[in-house]
């Protein structure tokens, strides 16, 4: 009982400020009397979301898709290159000037070069989508995998450790910290890599929904939009942060491993 | 790697048992050209099967130069290292470490901690499989309980104190039963008395297993109570100036530490560091000069 008290005062304040701004929201439309082509109230938005829904369900589908197949292919890029960078001192300076250049591109701005080398469509997403997460998956495991302590290290040698010992018992679990805090952060821009190549140049997802809502002036399906790439997002998430504390519980040790 | 291997008694006559580990005209010396230091002037030194040899001296004299040497971790800039008659790398020797940074994995519990050696080192590492329940669980068990850690193996590093962390770090050293066990001050972030504890579990570590020790540490009494050499290195560039048996009886305790020979042995010995740290406090850098 006192736990579910516990989990209470600990949830409610975000409960309720997330509560507070959408009530903020429809007041202020309201009474300032705004017009749903500026600002729908959020009662709207829902409105549109539930009478649109036949046709939004295949543009999330859309979304999802190309955004789950691109940060696949980019988080198993970024592991492999993380992991090559971290382990070896000349493969770090060899590739890190080149990772770095690569990184600082706008990754929109790659997008018509997709456009033109695969067309419209769904390729073009899942690209913008997996190169936009490469880069955080890259710095952090090549951080984790590079700062295992020089006595460990020096420990698993004289244990005549070959590299794939080390890298399999010590570097790759010591670095999986870094590697679940890279993923939160990738899954979010892989939505943006996925939403924005849609809105330059799909017929399909919510990206290209929202344009076609917001140019025939249907301001809550556009915010609908929104909503559907909100409540994507945080459920991706909110998933990784379930895996993340399961297998690295003991990087955030103080509040649940010593009641196991 | 150098090819060459030969026996290292061919020159030394056949005086005495042969060394386990024998340095001949080793050095070490870090960066090229101008910049270049020496750590370790050129050093011979032999050290016997089972015994239990500590290196002490003014910091940075190059004490754990010649550990890493011995643990194939730094190859001599000139001279050769022995193990056991041939150069080193030739005879697979089973090795511990041991640091003063416990550096234990801290998403494995103690017990899997303890056994990472064993899933590594062969021949266990073969077996790893189809014996970490059984037989290997039993050893690190045993093990546990003869530090002083029984009922700890489910706990995780966290959850210890400093000084339980490093009796496990010794285990992890030991469980693999190595010929040779390297610590590099592993006592040395602890409080006095869980010290003297740890002293008191090293020294039955040792008897029971009859294994040979290197120690390096700054503490002279720790030297004197647990060791059966005691070998006082000079400042950078590092050499041997004393070299001496501490034949008092075993086991030792806490309160020999403060018998008279005791006291006189830690007084000599400090007295050499102090004169080879220059007298002055400041050690003197004068590279080059062996």
């Amino acid at each position: 009982m006192e736990r579910i008290l516990d989990t209470l005062r600990e949830k409610g304040a975000s409960t309720a400020l997330i509560l507070g701004f959408f009530v903020a929201w429809e007041l202020f439309c309201l009474v300032a009397n705004i017009s749903d082509i500026l600002l729908p109230r959020p009662t709207q938005i829902v409105a549109a979301l539930v009478k649109f829904w036949p046709a939004i369900w295949p543009h999330t589908y859309q979304t999802l898709y190309t955004t789950l197949v691109g940060f696949s292919i980019g988080v198993a890029i970024g592991l492999f290159l993380g992991v090559l960078i971290g382990s070896s001192r000349l493969a770090y300076d060899t590739a890190y000037p080149l990772l770095v250049g690569f990184s600082s591109i706008p990754k929109v701005a790659v997008v018509p070069i997709f456009v033109l080398w695969y067309g419209a469509g769904t390729v073009p997403a899942i690209l913008t989508a997996m190169i936009i997460c490469i880069f955080p998956i890259v710095v952090n495991v090549a951080t984790g995998i590079a700062t295992v302590e020089p006595e460990l290290e020096d420990v698993m040698k004289t244990l005549k450790a070959s590299k794939l010992d080390i890298l399999w018992n010590v570097s790759l679990p010591r670095s999986m910290p870094y590697f679940f805090a890279a993923l939160k952060v990738a899954i979010t821009l892989a939505f943006v890599g996925s939403v924005v190549a849609e809105t330059v140049a799909s017929n399909r997802g919510i990206g290209n929904m929202m344009m076609i809502a917001s140019s025939s002036f249907n301001v809550p399906l556009v915010f609908a939009g929104l909503f559907v790439l909100a409540g994507l997002g945080v459920t991706l998430y909110v998933l990784f942060s379930l895996i993340e504390h399961r297998v690295t519980g003991w990087a955030h040790r103080k509040t649940d491993l010593a009641s196991p | 790697m150098n090819a060459q291997v030969r026996s290292a008694e061919a020159g030394t006559g056949a005086a005495g048992p042969a060394p386990f580990i024998e340095f001949e005209n080793a050095s070490i010396t870090y960066g090229k050209g101008a910049r270049a230091v020496q750590a370790l002037a050129p050093t011979s030194l032999k050290i016997t099967e089972g015994e239990f040899m500590a290196l002490v001296g003014p910091s940075g004299c190059g004490k754990s130069t010649i550990l890493k040497m011995v643990g194939e971790l730094l190859k001599p800039s000139t001279g050769y290292v022995f193990v056991a008659g041939r150069e080193i790398g030739a005879n697979p020797i089973r090795i511990g470490m041991a640091y003063q940074n416990p550096t234990l994995l801290p998403w494995l519990n103690i017990r899997d901690n303890v056994m990472l050696p064993l899933k590594i080192v062969p021949p266990f590492r073969q077996a790893f499989r189809a014996k970490r329940k059984g037989e290997f669980r039993d050893r690190v068990e045993a093990l546990l309980k003869q530090v002083g850690l029984a009922g700890f193996a489910e706990k995780y590093p966290y959850q210890l104190s400093g000084g339980m962390m490093q009796r496990a770090n010794l285990c992890r050293a030991l469980v693999h039963d190595p010929d040779l066990l390297l610590l590099d001050e592993p006592f040395g972030a602890l409080d006095q008395f869980t010290r003297e504890e740890l002293w008191a579990v090293m020294q039955d570590l040792w008897l029971s297993k009859k294994l040979t020790v290197m120690l390096v540490t700054h503490d002279l009494r720790e030297a004197a109570y647990l060791a059966s050499r005691i070998c006082v290195m000079s400042a950078r560039p590092g050499r041997i100036l004393d070299d001496q048996i501490v034949d008092l009886p075993r086991p030792r305790t806490i309160d020999m530490t403060f018998q008279p020979d005791f006291v006189e042995l830690n007084q000599k010995l400090r007295a050499m560091i102090v004169g080879a740290r220059g007298g002055t406090g400041i050690v003197s850098h004068q590279p080059g000069t062996a």
